[in-house]
């Protein structure tokens, strides 16, 4: 049996919930067996997931659950993997999936991949899964050992599919213990998607000379419904805000499509950004480096270029 | 308070990424190494930090071959007081996760400090892991940690925002951006980190349940295609048609 842990922050499911049920549902199709999603928290349309492809949806609504606590989500976790006796365990790889894979690995003794790309090749019996390493410059293929097997998946490699239909979502007993951890205040950027999960990423580095000069990125973003991101020195200058930065040392992200403006495409700024599926550049050197990692090119005045782009865009959306 | 840091070593952020003849191990021959930033930057800064305006004692511990003593100088160069480094490959991240866990049992550190990734092969992993065979409490992607007390104050990134909490000590952390600032180590540090105590042990057996079969380097791009500036139309179409993606 495959089971997914699907992630609901604050009582509501994200995209990358759809995404690991979408691909346990293709894994458990793959070695014939079945697709469990497990909830935890206080939740409004857990039976949701059933769309998505889970033959059945448990939940657990624990006031403990309310806020994320490794220590807690992890026994729990492990008490449902135990109960159903789960053979491959599904996590996001996100904020939440990344403190809860390793815990998972050590309490139920499986292996682990974090970050998986797509999905398994199977070889009698043996799952064999891709990550990417090295910051994105190299693809490492792991064959996983355990008795139990732990895969995250990255964000944005699957599709959510719809392929089932809405369940009754089943309660399931499980340990709570109390946690250590005590949430004092949550800060969230509110309207805009975060950049880990972000189809479209408009980016700005050095070119802009001035964080007054934004307006003309924040606007393409806007057309676009686009999250916006930045080069590290322009974080380190507090041009923009620190959760924007992408690289090596910053987030690494993979959008369907990333612009680049005013960015020379240093191999650090690359690494963060290198899994985007199509990458336009816009650079008044026709030398950046950023040209050799491009889909698409422009070479001129980031300052002409941007504006004309977001009228084109705009031009595109009314008529479409 | 006492205090352990994790350190390890990746290639430098520039290198060329290559593997021997049969893809399974990582061509090291030219390539330069340097304490993981993440672990340097902002975990070890942080703990020297704790350690200056709180009392107490920064150890730093690494997994890994006797060639890796110039990383473990550094840290020490940097301010911790102590090191121990425990000679084996790190092969792992549960073999890792293992060996500190196993060396921190004896110890009653208050808080272990990672750093959120290594920039090799950026699982996340060991953290997390280290926090379950401890069985203590673990925050993530921490950009901030002061402590009170036996109390720990902690902003932690979520997707689309930070959430602040509070955390018994002991406790696993590791840390990201914004939690300290870059330290460069001044000569005086760098003399003194020549004397500074430095242990070594032998690992512990421990099977790993993963096995790489082997590495691939990412599809060539096909070739940037140039668009003329004032025919943002023209991207328009190609973005839509062509890459699909509008
Ligand atoms: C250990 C380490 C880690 C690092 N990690 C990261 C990381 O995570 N992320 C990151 O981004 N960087 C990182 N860096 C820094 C990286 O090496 C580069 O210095 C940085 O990415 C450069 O930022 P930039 O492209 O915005 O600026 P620049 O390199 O200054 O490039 C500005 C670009 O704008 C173009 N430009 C200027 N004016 C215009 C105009 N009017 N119209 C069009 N184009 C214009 C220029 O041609 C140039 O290509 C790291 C460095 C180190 C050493």
């Amino acid at each position: 049996m495959v089971l997914v842990f699907a992630e609901s922050p604050r009582g509501q499911f994200k995209k990358s919930a759809f995404e690991a049920v979408t691909y346990g549902k293709k894994l458990a199709d793959a070695l014939g067996v079945s697709c469990v999603a497990l909830t935890l928290g206080p939740l409004h349309d857990a039976g949701l997931l059933g769309e998505y492809g889970a033959s059945r949806v448990l939940n657990n609504n624990n006031t403990a659950f309310e806020h994320f606590d490794s220590q807690v989500y992890a026994k729990a976790i492990a008490d449902a993997a135990t109960q159903l006796g789960a053979k491959v365990v599904i996590l996001s790889h996100t904020s939440t999936g990344k403190a809860l894979a390793g815990r998972l690995a050590v309490r139920l003794k499986a292996g682990l991949i974090s970050g998986a790309n797509q999905l398994p090749q199977i070889e009698s019996g043996s799952l064999l899964v891709e990550k990417s390493v090295f910051s994105g410059k190299a693809l490492a293929q792991y064959k996983l050992n355990g008795a139990v097997n732990i895969i995250s998946l990255m964000g944005n490699a699957v599709k959510p599919e719809m392929t089932g239909s809405k369940l009754e979502p089943e309660t399931i007993q499980l340990t709570v213990t109390p946690g250590k951890i005590k949430i004092k205040e949550l800060k969230t950027q509110e309207g805009t998607v975060p950049l880990p999960e972000a189809e479209i990423v408009v980016s700005a580095g050095r070119g802009m000379k001035d964080p007054a000069n934004w307006g003309i990125v924040e606007e393409l973003a806007a057309t676009l419904g686009a999250t916006t991101a930045c080069s590290r020195p322009v974080a380190d200058s507090h041009w923009r805000p620190h959760h924007e930065h992408v690289g090596q040392t910053g987030i690494a992200i993979r959008p369907n499509l990333y612009i680049a403006i005013g960015i020379s495409g240093a191999i650090q700024h690359l690494a963060g950004v290198n899994n985007s599926k199509v990458i336009v550049v816009i650079n008044k050197d026709p030398e950046a480096p950023f040209f050799k990692a491009a889909d698409y090119g422009v070479v001129g005045d980031l300052f002409e270029v941007v504006p004309k782009l977001n009228e084109a865009i705009k031009k595109y959306k009314a008529a479409n | 308070m006492k205090l352990l840091v994790c350190i390890s070593q990746t290639p430098d952020t520039t290198a060329k990424i290559s593997f021997n003849a049969d893809s399974t191990e990582f061509n090291s021959a030219g390539v330069q190494f340097i304490m993981n930033p993440y672990d340097e930057w902002y975990a070890l800064v942080r703990a020297c930090e704790l350690k200056e305006s709180l009392g107490g004692q920064v150890t730093v511990l690494h997994i890994g071959p006797a060639a890796n003593e110039t990383t473990i100088r550094k840290a020490l160069a940097i301010g911790a007081d102590d090191a121990v480094r425990i000679d084996a490959d790190p092969k792992s991240a549960a073999f890792v996760a293992f060996q500190i866990a196993e060396y921190a049992r004896k110890e009653n550190f208050d808080i272990i400090f990672l750093g959120k990734e290594t920039i090799d092969y950026n699982g996340s992993e060991v953290g997390a892991m280290l926090a379950e065979f401890l069985d203590m409490p673990y925050v993530s992607y921490a950009s901030k940690l002061d402590v009170q007390g036996n109390i720990a104050t902690l902003d932690r990134e979520i997707e689309g925002g930070i959430e602040s909490l509070e955390v018994e000590l002991p406790c696993v952390v590791s840390a990201a951006k914004g939690m300290a600032e870059q330290r460069i180590p001044n000569m005086r540090g760098i003399m003194t980190a020549r004397t500074k105590p430095l242990q070594e042990l032998p690992a512990a057996p421990f099977e790993a349940l993963e096995q790489l079969n082997r590495f691939t380097l990412p599809p060539a791009k096909a070739g940037v295609k140039l668009i003329d500036p004032e025919n943002m139309d023209e991207l328009v179409r190609l973005l839509h048609e062509e890459a699909k993606v509008l």
